[in-house]
């Protein structure tokens, strides 16, 4: 693993605005993006939020790879990449050309960290994705291991998930404990991304209300120069309309 | 395969260099008669005694269905396009191709990554990402490139199945119909392979000759590959059976 130059990655073009959160399971960054999510809306905003792995498409393939053990590294990769890229075609463009805020939770980063310590090769999978856009702001909430393990063991779920603990590696036949060597091996991951991408390090430790505040502040900075663009769309319809000379073919 | 090697980035968890068979890659666009051919080299290949796997484009157990599905769609955007056809070629790789070489088997594939090169460069301009995505594929040790020029190509197509709407690449809306989309969607492809038949050494074949001229003529590409294979020092005598000399 050769340590690589950040790849130069432009701003996007959009008027819109992307915000995305990473972190590991149980770092409470679907919470954050879910509070956050209300604040924009009660401030009048368009808000469109996606998720990691939602296209209907994707999601059953790999259901279908991981029911009979056949993803290897390389195929769980790509069809991660399959899945974010038709969101980021279908989902994540539209709204950002319409002026929109859209809200990500999981972005490529996490494929940077989940798919290396799955063993692809950290280069290619950086290209793999050299097609998405940067985000407006990204930010990575970051926990010590035994917090999100205590976070899902006493939380609503109560058990981890086959994959999310890494229990197809065989790193350990105690669920528990293949969790944490996963994650924290995904863990260092994300450590060294955070430097490459220059995401936002959220004390993920802290009150939900006490990072929301935080979060809130941060991305009201942020926005303080984004004109939410409405109605200018029906306005320019009408305008044109008037120039609008029928062609003879 | 003794040198196997992997295109660009590779698979960093697997070791190409135990890799005993031989991979042949067969391209060339709709209608050809690919297939056809493919099945009378296994034929030949196995009368002499070799193990011969062939593998096919979007036949992988994972990805099959989930193609075909993507393709009633007709939603596909450009990176889902290619990402789609990289699983199903990676699926197949890891599943089948590469169990295959291990045990010294030849493996002919129907089509190979320069069909999603082409097919990606077509509807981006771009050549880069498409090879980034596909560094995991082994170079094979010869591409055979069926290689036919448009205008045949519509009229056999029109004689046989028909034109479809992705063998039309209508997805590009290059023509007003099917017949418009379908020149110039696979002239453009035919320019893309005949580039690549330069820069990656495909041996290309003429395929407007009959069809047993063309599959003479395979046989005589394959052919100093199984010689070679069978002076290899470090292959097991017991694995290759002497080929008979080709007809």
């Amino acid at each position: 693993m050769s340590e690589q130059p950040p790849l130069p990655r432009p701003p996007h073009p959009y008027p819109g605005k992307l915000i995305i959160v990473e972190g590991i399971d149980g770092s409470g960054k679907s919470t954050q993006l879910l509070l956050l999510h209300k604040w924009l809306e009660s401030k009048g905003h368009r808000v469109f939020f996606t998720e990691w792995n939602s296209s209907e498409l994707v999601k059953d393939t790999t259901k279908r790879g991981k029911k009979n053990k056949s993803l290897t590294p390389t195929t769980f990769s790509l069809l991660h990449a399959t899945d974010f890229a038709s969101r980021l075609y279908h989902e994540i463009l539209p709204p950002l050309k319409a002026g929109m805020i859209v809200l990500a939770d999981r972005y490529m980063y996490t494929a940077f960290a989940r798919d290396v310590v799955r063993g692809v090769s950290p280069e290619w999978v950086r290209k793999l994705y050299s097609f998405a856009i940067t985000p407006d702001m990204a930010f990575y909430f970051k926990v010590p291991i035994e917090v999100a393990i205590s976070r899902l063991l006493g939380g609503t779920r109560g058990q981890f998930k086959h994959y999310e603990a890494g229990m197809d590696m065989n790193l350990s036949p105690d669920v528990t404990e293949s969790f944490r060597i996963f994650q924290s091996r995904i863990l260092a991951q994300y450590e060294k991304i955070v430097d490459e991408f220059q995401l936002i390090t959220m004390d993920a430790t802290k009150d939900i209300e006490a990072q929301q505040n935080e979060m809130r502040h941060l991305v009201g900075e942020a926005l303080k120069d984004y004109k939410p663009r409405r109605g200018t769309h029906g306005r320019r319809t009408v305008f044109w309309r008037r120039f609008d000379v029928p062609k003879s073919e | 395969m003794v040198d196997a090697q992997f295109f660009g980035d590779g698979l960093t968890y697997l070791n190409p260099s135990d890799l005993k068979g031989k991979l042949i890659a067969i391209e060339g666009t709709d209608g050809v008669g690919r297939s056809t051919h493919i099945e009378m080299l296994q034929e030949w290949l196995e009368v002499q005694g070799y193990g011969v796997l062939t593998t096919g484009w979007t036949r992988s157990n994972l990805m099959s269905k989930t193609i075909e599905m993507a393709k009633e769609g007709n939603i596909l955007d450009r990176w889902s396009f290619s990402l789609l056809y990289a699983t199903d070629f990676a699926d197949r790789l890891e599943h089948e191709v590469i169990p295959a070489l291990r045990s010294g088997f030849i493996v002919l594939a129907d089509r190979y990554i320069y069909t999603a090169l082409a097919r990606d460069f077509v509807r981006s301009g771009n050549r880069q990402w498409a090879r980034d995505v596909f560094g995991f594929a082994l170079v094979p040790d010869l591409v055979c490139y069926l290689r036919i020029d448009v205008e045949t190509l519509v009229l056999r197509v029109i004689e046989t199945k028909g034109m479809n709407f992705w063998e039309s690449g209508m997805d590009l809306r290059l023509g007003n119909d099917l017949y418009d989309s379908f020149k110039k969607y696979q002239s453009l492809l035919i320019e893309e392979f005949d580039k690549m038949a330069e820069e990656f050494h495909f041996e290309v074949i003429d395929a407007r000759k009959s069809p047993d001229e063309i599959q003479d003529e395979l046989r005589s590409k394959i052919q100093p590959l199984l010689t070679t294979n069978l002076r290899s020092p470090e292959l097991p005598s017991d694995r290759l059976i002497h080929p008979a000399p080709s007809t």
